[in-house]
């Protein structure tokens, strides 16, 4: 009987360290396993893409930014970005002028389209910045948000 | 516990559209309440959005994501009864997972 119990909870034991191997096997996009703190804390655009090891970046038509050119309430942007370079398989966001610039990044695969919308707080008129991975090179692309304050200007 | 996602997921032609909304606070941990104390960090850092079971979309993401983010995306390949499932987690270690069937489109 002893031994019956100790079998099960060796092979519970098994199973769990599949579950966090398989969950790494299947999210190869993600280089840095955890959600990357380095960036996510840089105070410059720069250094977050330093951070994430986004390197030798080369300006790009091919990504769609579409976001407002003037928004009346940076608490909620609306960004839609469409990359058409073929095999993307990441997107990042960067507001530069942000107290943290670095917002996020997206990963595609098994079939996902390379676009993504989100909404995002500009706390100050700033540039939009997107890099596109695509095949281990990295594509940006710049879009200028202005934030009118108060609601009126711009 | 956190309040359920919306999620609509729409076929257009074999391209499933996506949209999730979420219920979250997303404080940035700038913002001051009525008392004049700093309202702590809390926000969504991973989100997950699988097909069928199969990882289609992750994203890692910033306190810059509007409150009650809405995000889209799209899969394609995808048919009409086919599980779309979205996940996320925040800062604190909080989550959820809703699913839904994705529908033909209209």
């Amino acid at each position: 009987m002893h031994q019956t119990r100790r079998s099960v909870i060796k092979a519970g034991g098994a199973a769990a360290l599949l579950a966090a191997f398989g969950g790494a096997l299947l999210n190869p996009g993600r280089a840095q396993a955890a959600w990357n703190k380095g960036a996510f804390e840089a105070k410059s655009a720069l250094d977050a893409m330093r951070a994430l090891g986004l390197a030798n970046v080369e300006d790009s038509k091919a990504i769609d930014i579409r976001a407002p050119e003037i928004a009346e309430n940076g608490a909620v942007v609306p960004i839609d970005i469409t990359s058409n370079i073929p095999g993307t398989t990441s997107i990042s966001v960067f507001i530069e002028k942000n107290p943290f610039p670095y917002t996020g990044s997206f990963d595609f695969s098994q079939g996902a389209v390379a676009y993504v919308h989100l909404r995002v707080k500009i706390g100050e008129s700033s540039p939009v910045r997107v890099v596109a991975t695509a095949g281990g090179k990295h594509y940006t692309s710049v879009k200028e948000v202005k934030v009118t304050i108060g609601g009126c200007g711009g | 516990m956190a309040e359920p996602m919306k999620i609509r997921a729409t076929l257009q032609g074999d391209v499933a559209d996506v949209r999730v909304l979420m219920a979250h606070p997303m404080e940035t941990g700038q913002r001051k309440d009525a008392a004049g104390k700093l309202v702590p960090l809390h926000f969504i850092q991973t989100i997950t959005g699988q097909l069928n079971g199969k990882t289609v979309f992750t994203a890692d993401v910033s306190q810059a994501v509007s409150r009650n983010p809405v995000f889209a995306f799209k899969v394609k390949g995808a048919k009409a009864g086919d599980k779309l499932s979205v996940t996320w987690q925040d800062n604190t270690g909080d989550k959820r997972t809703d699913e839904v069937v994705i529908r033909a489109g209209s």
